[in-house]
Parts: structure tokens; sequence; C-alpha cells
């Protein structure tokens, strides 16, 4: 009984050098298989969703709230008079959020002063060039984010389309931008933070918002800037915008 | 290596095939939660300003 219970069993596989290594390397290709995946969808959607929620709780923080009127009644536009124009804060403290309709339904992330690797854009936040005016003065609006990683806040910054309204959100309400155009420069290309863009010396008579990342995507060779100019500002007392409504309340 | 962890797990094949699926799932959420963030920042492209 024994004998024939021995003879059964099968030969263990003696564990070789080579089969471990091989199995570690298999297993390491399967990791960086894993790491693109992650890289490429994962990352933007678990850290863009973060920043997302992160930008509707703004509102909180700066102790203003939404006001009750709902969307759909949302008051009109101030377009006569000139829309308010906060002072700019510290670097890297958040004082507006940013909300494209044409980057989806939930698109809302928040913008910090200043454009700093590690204290404002590795954290997500969309960077405003601190020598460039604040939203609602008279000039140019400039920011800077990740195309990819961080939150990705500027990857579909190509899928523009004339027309399309940008939206900064600060305690005051909503400034409403529409975009007007691509361009593509050099790392070096500063002109596109110019009061009026790409024009030295020129005095300012409109106002203007300027996103810049890099370009092409996963490269740092050129940067992608997109133009947009101001049309109008909604106050916060008379309500959320209707176009934005699900993006501002994270019900999106 | 992996011939060797099937022997050691105890169970029939479908609980030693379970518990390897339970492990698999919690290798991959601490990769993407902690390692892939880290790997990441060191990786991608930083440089999305202009300046001189």
């Amino acid at each position: 009984m024994t004998a024939s219970g021995e003879t059964i069993r099968r030969p263990r596989r003696r564990i070789s050098v080579a089969g471990v290594l091989g199995e570690l390397l298999i297993t390491a290709g399967a990791l960086v298989l894993a790491f693109l995946g992650y890289q490429v969808w994962l990352a933007d959607l678990i850290v863009g969703g973060q920043l997302n929620s992160e930008a509707s709780e703004l509102a909180e923080e700066w102790g203003v709230g939404y006001s009750d009127v709902p969307p759909s009644e949302a008051g009109d536009p101030t377009q006569s008079e000139d829309p308010p124009v906060q002072t700019a804060p510290g670097n890297a403290i958040r004082f507006a959020t940013l909300i494209i309709p044409r980057f989806g339904g939930d698109y809302n992330r928040p913008i910090a002063e200043g454009v700093g690797t590690t204290d404002v854009l590795n954290k997500g936040n969309i960077g405003h060039y601190p020598t460039t005016q604040m939203p609602g003065a008279l000039g140019n609006f400039a920011l800077a984010s990740h195309r990819s990683s961080g939150g990705g806040n500027f990857r579909d910054l190509h899928q523009l389309r004339v027309g399309d309204h940008i939206y900064v959100e600060t305690p005051d309400g909503w400034y409403q931008y529409s975009f007007r155009n691509l361009e593509y420069v050099r790392p070096s290309g500063v002109g596109v933070l110019n009061p009026v863009p790409q024009v030295t010396g020129a005095q300012a008579t409109e106002r203007y918002i300027t996103l810049t990342t890099c370009n092409p995507f996963f490269s740092t060779a050129e940067r992608i800037i997109a133009y947009g100019v101001y049309d109008s500002f909604y106050p916060r007392a008379g309500g959320v915008p209707a176009e934005i409504a699900s993006n501002v309340t994270g019900a999106g | 290596m992996y011939a060797a962890l099937w022997r050691i797990l105890p169970g029939p094949w479908w609980v030693r095939l379970l518990i390897l699926l339970v492990a698999a799932a919690a290798v991959v959420t601490a990769l993407v939660l902690w390692v892939f963030p880290v790997i990441d920042q060191m990786v991608a492209p930083q440089d999305v300003t202009v300046d001189e």
C-alpha cells in the first residue's frame, strides 16, 4: 500500500534558478504593462475624480456656498459693468476653479496661485502665472497644468472648438470666456503671457484667458496654448449658470 | 516559484484559486493607490509652463 502510494505520487519538480528568474521576469513585464495602463487611462480618471470633488467643495471652504436659484432660472450675466477683480492670493492657495463643459459634465478643477512644479502643479492644481492678471481684470489670465499625470487637467486641450465656453469660478461668481484658438509654441514662447498675448508692450482693452500645457502628449518638446476671450460675468447670488450646473454641484 | 506557491496553499483547487485571486487583487490595489502614483511623477513630463 505504501509502496504503491509512493509510486503514484508525481515526482516533485526541482526549483531551478533559471525557472525562478524567468517567472520574475514575466511578473516584471506584467507589472510594466499594468503601469502603462494605469498611466494612460486609469491615473487621470482616479486623480481627476478626486480633483472634481475637491473643486466642488472649494465654495464651502471660501464660505460662500450656492444660492437657491435653480440653474434653469439662473440670472442674466452682468455685461454692462466691469466684473469684480480679486487681489492675487499667496503662492499655492486655491482661489478659483476652472470649468470646461467640453471636457465633461463633471469637469471642475482647482486653480491655485503660482506655477511651481512641486507645490502647485503636481498636487493636481491648475497654476496661475503670478505675472499675469487676475480673472476679470483687463489683460491676460494665464494658466498652466499637466497634460498627463496629476489629474491631466489639460489632457483634452486640443479638443476645444471655437466658441466653447470656459468658466472660472471665484467666490464672487462665474466668469465666462469663449474659446477662440489654439497655438503651438516653443517652451520659451513667453509672449503668450503678455496682457495682449503675443503682442509686446500693448495696453490691454480686453480680458483674455490663456491655457498652457505640454505638447505633444507625453512630451515636453512644445507647448500647446488655448486662448479664450471674456464674455460675461454671472454673480454668485444670481445662481449657477445652467450650462455648468452639473459641473459645479458635482452631480455630473 | 509559482508552482511552489500553488503547492503550499491549502485546500482544493478552487480554494487555492480564490486565495490567489484575492491576493492578486490586493497587490494591484496597492500598486494603483501607492506605488504607481510615485513612479508616475518620476517619469511623466513635468514641464508644462512657458518660461525664458
